[in-house]
C-alpha cells in the first residue's frame, strides 16, 4: 500500500530530475517512513504584556495596577476567557479556547531570564542564544540539531522570516524562506546555466553554498508558485503569522524532513493605547495557532510548538495607556505530546513587594526550563548543556506525557 | 588517462611557479583593480584605464586625501534633491507631518490613492500629469490646490515616479513623515554610486556600521542624517579619539544604546537612597548599555581585557549623559543624574567631577587593545577575513604613535606587502550593500531613483541604518554566505541585466559587437575563469544567450560575488 505521504516523497525525487535527486531525497524515500519530530518556535518580538494575554482576573492587584487598561473579569463584556477559575485568556484568543479544551494547549505565566536587560535587542539576543547575559554565534535551536550528517536533508531548519535568526544559526545548514514565492529562479535555463558555473567554480567557500542552494531549490519546485490547499476548516490569514505558519505547514505536510521551524511574530511593544494595538497582533497569532494545528491534524502528534519574548512589561500601566519594559513574560506551549488544559508554574502575585524591582511580574520559570524540557522530551535531547550553556536541568514542569 | 595526465602537468606547473615565488606578488594590472575593488564600490568601465593614467600611488594618495578631490556634478545634482540630509533635527520633526495614511512603501500607496471620489482635476491637469516630463510633474503637483493634490499623486505614471524627483513630491502629498528617511537612504545609494571620493564613502559607510544607531528605534530617525553628517563623516580620515567623542555624546547614540536614561539613584538621593529617582520617565537607574558596548564593540574588543566591574565604573562616568528629552533630542548634561564620586576605571583614577566620561573616553581611545582591535576590523574590511598579525601589529604600532590617527593608520595599511598579496587578491566576499552597488556601477547604468536599490538591498538582509544589534553588519564571508544570500545575488543580477529594477537605466549597446571574454572583462575588470567563460559560451552556443544573459550570469558568477 502507498500511504500519502510515501507517495509525495516518491514524487519529489522525480521532480527533482533524472540524476539531480540530491543524496538526502533519495535516502529519505528509501527509508521506512520513520517518524519526523518537529518544534515549531514563534518568537514574539517586542516584549509582549503577558498579564494581558494570560489574565489573573482573580487578583484584586491587577484591577489596581492597570485601572484603564486590564482585561474584565470572565462573565462581563469583552471579558476574559475563564481558564481555571484564577486565570483567564484574553477574550481576542477565542479561536485558541478549543486547543485548551482538547488539552493541546498548556500555558506558563512568568516566564523570562534571570538577566535584567531591558533592551529588547541584549534580551533577544540572550534568548536566542540560549544565555543569560552572553551573546554567543549560535542560537539554541541550531546546537539542537548539531552539524548536518552527510546527505541529511537541506532543510533541517527553516525560517519563515526573511533574514536568518540567531536561534537558528549555527553549524546546521539553515533556510531563510522570506518570501517563499520567491524562493525560486527567475529564469529557469538561466539558472540552469548558473548552476553550471558554480559546480565548476574553484570558490570553495561558494561552489558548497551553491550546491545547498541549489539542492533547496529542486525541492521547493513542487510548492513555489504552486497553490496550497490547507485541510479543510485550516484558515490562515494571508499575512503576519498567518502567512509564516502557512508557509512552515506546507513544508512540514511535504515530508521534506524538517525538524526545526521558526518564524518571527513582530508588534509587541506597546507603550500606548495597548488594549487598542494588542487586539489585532494577538487575534492574528490566535487564529494562526488554531489554523496551524487544524490543518496539522493527526501530525500534531509529532508537533511541538513553543512561544516566547524576551521579557514581559510593568505591571502597572503608565500615562498613556500602556506598559514599559518589565520582566516576566509568558510561554504558551502547544501539540499532541502536550499535557495541555493547564496552567504551569508559580505565580509570583502582584503585590508591591512580590513584584520584580517593586515593578515588573517577577520570573518563577527561566525560559530554558520550558525549552530544555522540550527538547529533551520531544527530540531526546541529551547535551542540554551545549545547547543551553551554564544551565542545568534541575526540575521538570511535566509539559510532555 | 590523457586528462589526467594534463592534469598532473598543470600541478606541476603551479607548484614551480609557487616555488619561485612568481605568484606571491599582484601584477602591475592586478594591483589597481585589486586597489578599486577595496577602495571603491566597484569599477565603473574606465576606471582602471583612468588609474593607471594618473598612477596607482597618486590615485591611492588622492583617496585618502578626498578634500582635494572635485566632487562629481552628476552626484551633487542628485543629492540637491535630498533636502532633507542637511536639515536640523527640528526641521526634520516638523516638517515632515500630516502623512495622509500609514503605509509601508511609499509606492505601494499610490495605488490605493487612486481611487478617491468626488474630486476632479481638469484636463489640462491631467493630461500633464500623464503625459509631462518630470519637471513639469513636479511643478503641477507643487502648485495645485491641497483637495486635488491626492487625486494628482495617484495619477502620476510609475514610470516617471521612478525619479527621486517625482516620487519625493508625490511623497510630499501622501507620505510625507516617510520622506527624511527616504532621503537618508537614497543620498547613500547615490554617494556609494556616483562619489568621486569612493574611499571616504567606503570609510563611512565601514565607521557607521563600527558606532552602528539604528533609524527605527525610537526617535532616532530624526537626528540619524546628523549622526552621520556630523559624527562620523568629518572623522574617518581624522583621529579615532575625536570620532569616538562625537558618537558618545551624540543623541542617536544615547537613545541607541539607552544611555539618556541611565542614572546613578544612589548617588541623587544619598540621604534617602529608598526614594524612587525619577529621571527622563524613569526609574531604572544606571544602564550598563553603552558602557559595556562601548568597550566590547567600538574600542578595546571582548578580548581587550576588562572586567563587569569596568563596565559598570564606565557607566556610571556616563550617567547623566543625556538629551534634554526625548522632542529635544540635543545632547545634555544632567548633574542631578550622574554619579559623582570617585572610580577605578581600568586600573585608574577617574575624577570625582562630570569630567569622568570624558576620562574613560581618552583612557580606551589610546589603550593598546583599541589599536588592536580598530587595526583588525580596519584590515578585515580591506585586506581579509583573517588579516595577519604581523600587520595588525604594524597598523597598531602606527595607530599609538599618531594618536590614533586613522589616515596614517589606513597609509600603513595600503602600503603593506600584505594588501597587494595575492591571499588577498580577490579573497573579501561581497556584503548585499557592494554587491548591489558595484554590479550598477560595472554596469555604467544611470541611476534616477535609489528606492528600488534600497529594497533589494534591504531584502537581501542588509536594510541601510536599521541593523537592530550593536554589532553592526558582519565584515567578513560567513555573515552573508546563506543560500537565501546567493539566491538574492543571482536574482539581482538577472533584474538589473534584463532591466527590471526600477528607477535605474542601462545602455546595452555598450556590448554591442563583444564577445563573451571581452564582456566578462568589461564587468569583471579582468578575465573570467576559464570555467566561468565556458560555461556562458556553452549557453551562448546552445541557447543563443543574448548580452543580457550574457551580463547576467557574469553579475551571478562566483567572480563577480569577491572583490
Amino acid at each position: 500500500m502507498i500511504t500519502r505521504r510515501g507517495f509525495i516523497r516518491n514524487s519529489a525525487v522525480v521532480a527533482a530530475g533524472i540524476g539531480a535527486a540530491p543524496l538526502w531525497l533519495v535516502r529519505a524515500a528509501a527509508a521506512p517512513a520513520a517518524k519526523r519530530k518537529t518544534l515549531v518556535v514563534l518568537f514574539l518580538r517586542g516584549a509582549a504584556d503577558g498579564l494581558n494575554i494570560i489574565v489573573p482576573y482573580s487578583e484584586q492587584d491587577y484591577y489596581t495596577l492597570r485601572p484603564s487598561i486590564a482585561v474584565p473579569r470572565p462573565g462581563v463584556a469583552n471579558g476574559a476567557i475563564d481558564l481555571d477559575g484564577r486565570f483567564g485568556l484574553n477574550p481576542t484568543m477565542r479561536t485558541l479556547k478549543g486547543l485548551w479544551d482538547r488539552q493541546q494547549l498548556a500555558l506558563i505565566p512568568a516566564t523570562g531570564s534571570a538577566d535584567s536587560s531591558r533592551s529588547h535587542f541584549d534580551a533577544q539576543e540572550f534568548m536566542e542564544c540560549g544565555t543569560t547575559s552572553s551573546k554567543l554565534d549560535t542560537g539554541w535551536l541550531n546546537r539542537v540539531l548539531g552539524p548536518a550528517a552527510k546527505g541529511a536533508s537541506p532543510v533541517r531548519a527553516i525560517t519563515a522570516g526573511l533574514k536568518m535568526p540567531r536561534t537558528l544559526t549555527g553549524s546546521c545548514a539553515a533556510v531563510a524562506l522570506g518570501e517563499m514565492d520567491q524562493f525560486r529562479f527567475d529564469d529557469p535555463q538561466q539558472a540552469r546555466a548558473i548552476e553550471r558555473i558554480y559546480s565548476m567554480s574553484r570558490d570553495a567557500q561558494l561552489a558548497s553554498a551553491s550546491a545547498e542552494l541549489f539542492a533547496q531549490v529542486k525541492q521547493f519546485e513542487e510548492f513555489v508558485g504552486s497553490s496550497y490547499s490547507p485541510a479543510p476548516g485550516a484558515q490562515y490569514a494571508p499575512t503576519g503569522p498567518g502567512k509564516s505558519l502557512q508557509q512552515i505547514a506546507r513544508l512540514i505536510k511535504a515530508d521534506l524532513g524538517v525538524e526545526a521551524a521558526f518564524t518571527d511574530v513582530p508588534g509587541w511593544d506597546h507603550h500606548q493605547e495597548e488594549p487598542n494595538l494588542m487586539t489585532p497582533v494577538l487575534t492574528q497569532l490566535s487564529a494562526g495557532l488554531n489554523a496551524f494545528c487544524t490543518d496539522m491534524g493527526d501530525r500534531m502528534e509529532d508537533i511541538v510548538i513553543v512561544t516566547m519574548s524576551e521579557f514581559g512589561r510593568t505591571a502597572k500601566e503608565n500615562g498613556n495607556r500602556g506598559t514599559d519594559h518589565g520582566h516576566g513574560s509568558f510561554m504558551m506551549v502547544l501539540g499532541g505530546p502536550i499535557k495541555g488544559g493547564k496552567i504551569y508554574g508559580a505565580w509570583p502575585g502582584l503585590a508591591t513587594d512580590q513584584l520584580f524591582e517593586k515593578r515588573d511580574l517577577a520570573v518563577t520559570t527561566d525560559y530554558r526550563d520550558v525549552l530544555a524540557e522540550l527538547v529533551s522530551g520531544h527530540f531526546g535531547t541529551q547535551n542540554i548543556g551545549d545547547v543551553f550553556p551554564g544551565y542545568r536541568m534541575e526540575k521538570k514542569l511535566g509539559l510532555l506525557g | 588517462m590523457a586528462r589526467l595526465f594534463f592534469l598532473s602537468i598543470t600541478v606541476a606547473f603551479l607548484l614551480v611557479s609557487t616555488s619561485l615565488g612568481q605568484t606571491n606578488t599582484l601584477s602591475e594590472e592586478q594591483k589597481i583593480l585589486h586597489a578599486l575593488s577595496r577602495l571603491t564600490f566597484g569599477p565603473r568601465p574606465g576606471d582602471v584605464e583612468q588609474v593607471r593614467r594618473v598612477g596607482l600611488k597618486q590615485w591611492m594618495d588622492s583617496q585618502l586625501h578626498p578634500e582635494r578631490i572635485s566632487e562629481n556634478p552628476v552626484l551633487e545634482a542628485r543629492l540637491k534633491l535630498l533636502p532633507s540630509i542637511d536639515q536640523s533635527w527640528e526641521q526634520l520633526m516638523r516638517g515632515y507631518t500630516a502623512d495622509m495614511m500609514m503605509t509601508v512603501s511609499p509606492l505601494g500607496t499610490i495605488a490605493s490613492v487612486r481611487r478617491v471620489p468626488g474630486i476632479a482635476l481638469d484636463e489640462g491637469e491631467e493630461r500633464l500629469l500623464k503625459s509631462g516630463s518630470a519637471e513639469e510633474i513636479v511643478s503641477l503637483l507643487g502648485r495645485l490646490d491641497p483637495s486635488k493634490q491626492r487625486l494628482a499623486a495617484g495619477l502620476v505614471p510609475d514610470a516617471i515616479l521612478a525619479r527621486t524627483e517625482v516620487r519625493r513630491a508625490v511623497m510630499r502629498i501622501v507620505t510625507p513623515s516617510a520622506i527624511p528617511a527616504a532621503d537618508l537612504h537614497d543620498a547613500k545609494i547615490y554617494r556609494a554610486l556616483y562619489s568621486s571620493r569612493q574611499l571616504e564613502e567606503v570609510l563611512v559607510d565601514f565607521w557607521f556600521n563600527h558606532f552602528n544607531v539604528q533609524e527605527s528605534k525610537g526617535n532616532i530617525r530624526y537626528v540619524i542624517a546628523g549622526y552621520e553628517r556630523d559624527a562620523i563623516r568629518p572623522h574617518v580620515l581624522g583621529k579615532f579619539k575625536d570620532m569616538l567623542l562625537a558618537t558618545a555624546a551624540h543623541p542617536a547614540m544615547l537613545f541607541y544604546l539607552d544611555n539618556w536614561l541611565s542614572s546613578a539613584p544612589e548617588m541623587a538621593n544619598p540621604n534617602s537612597p529608598n526614594e524612587t529617582f525619577v529621571f527622563m520617565g524613569s526609574s531604572k537607574g544606571l544602564n550598563e548599555n553603552y558602557g559595556r558596548e562601548l568597550l566590547e564593540l567600538h574600542t578595546l574588543g571582548v578580548d581587550g581585557g576588562y572586567t563587569q566591574a569596568d563596565v559598570i565604573a564606565a557607566a556610571r562616568s556616563f550617567a547623566g549623559w543625556s538629551v534634554r528629552s526625548v522632542s529635544e533630542p540635543v545632547y545634555r548634561f544632567h548633574f542631578a543624574a550622574h554619579h559623582n564620586s570617585e572610580k577605578v576605571f581600568l586600573g585608574k583614577r577617574l575624577p570625582a567631577d562630570e569630567t569622568d566620561g570624558v576620562a574613560v573616553l581618552d583612557i580606551v581611545a589610546h589603550h593598546p587593545s583599541t589599536a588592536r582591535y580598530i587595526s583588525k576590523r580596519l584590515a578585515q574590511r580591506f585586506v581579509s577575513d583573517q588579516p595577519s598579525q604581523p600587520l595588525i601589529d604594524r597598523m597598531a604600532r602606527t595607530f599609538t604613535e599618531t594618536d590614533g590617527d586613522l589616515r596614517a593608520v589606513m597609509e600603513t595599511m595600503l602600503s603593506s606587502p600584505e594588501f597587494f598579496s595575492v591571499d588577498a587578491w580577490q579573497s573579501k566576499l561581497k556584503s548585499p550593500l557592494e554587491v548591489v552597488i558595484s554590479s550598477v556601477r560595472a554596469l555604467g547604468a544611470e541611476t534616477l531613483d535609489a528606492t528600488e536599490l534600497v529594497a533589494t538591498i534591504g531584502a537581501m538582509g542588509q536594510p541601510l541604518y536599521n541593523k537592530l544589534e550593536p554589532t553592526g553588519y558582519p565584515n567578513t564571508a560567513d555573515g552573508w554566505l546563506s543560500t537565501a544570500d546567493l539566491l538574492n545575488r543571482i536574482r539581482f543580477a538577472g533584474a538589473l541585466a534584463g532591466g527590471r529594477v526600477r528607477g535605474v537605466h542601462t545602455d546595452p549597446s555598450r556590448f554591442a559587437g563583444k564577445d563573451v571574454a571581452a564582456m566578462a572583462r568589461d564587468l569583471l575588470g579582468r578575465d573570467a575563469s576559464p570555467e566561468t567563460l565556458k560555461s556562458i559560451s556553452q549557453e551562448v552556443v546552445t541557447n543563443g544567450a543574448g548580452p543580457a544573459s550574457i551580463t547576467a550570469l557574469v553579475l551571478a558568477s562566483p567572480e563577480f560575488q569577491r572583490r
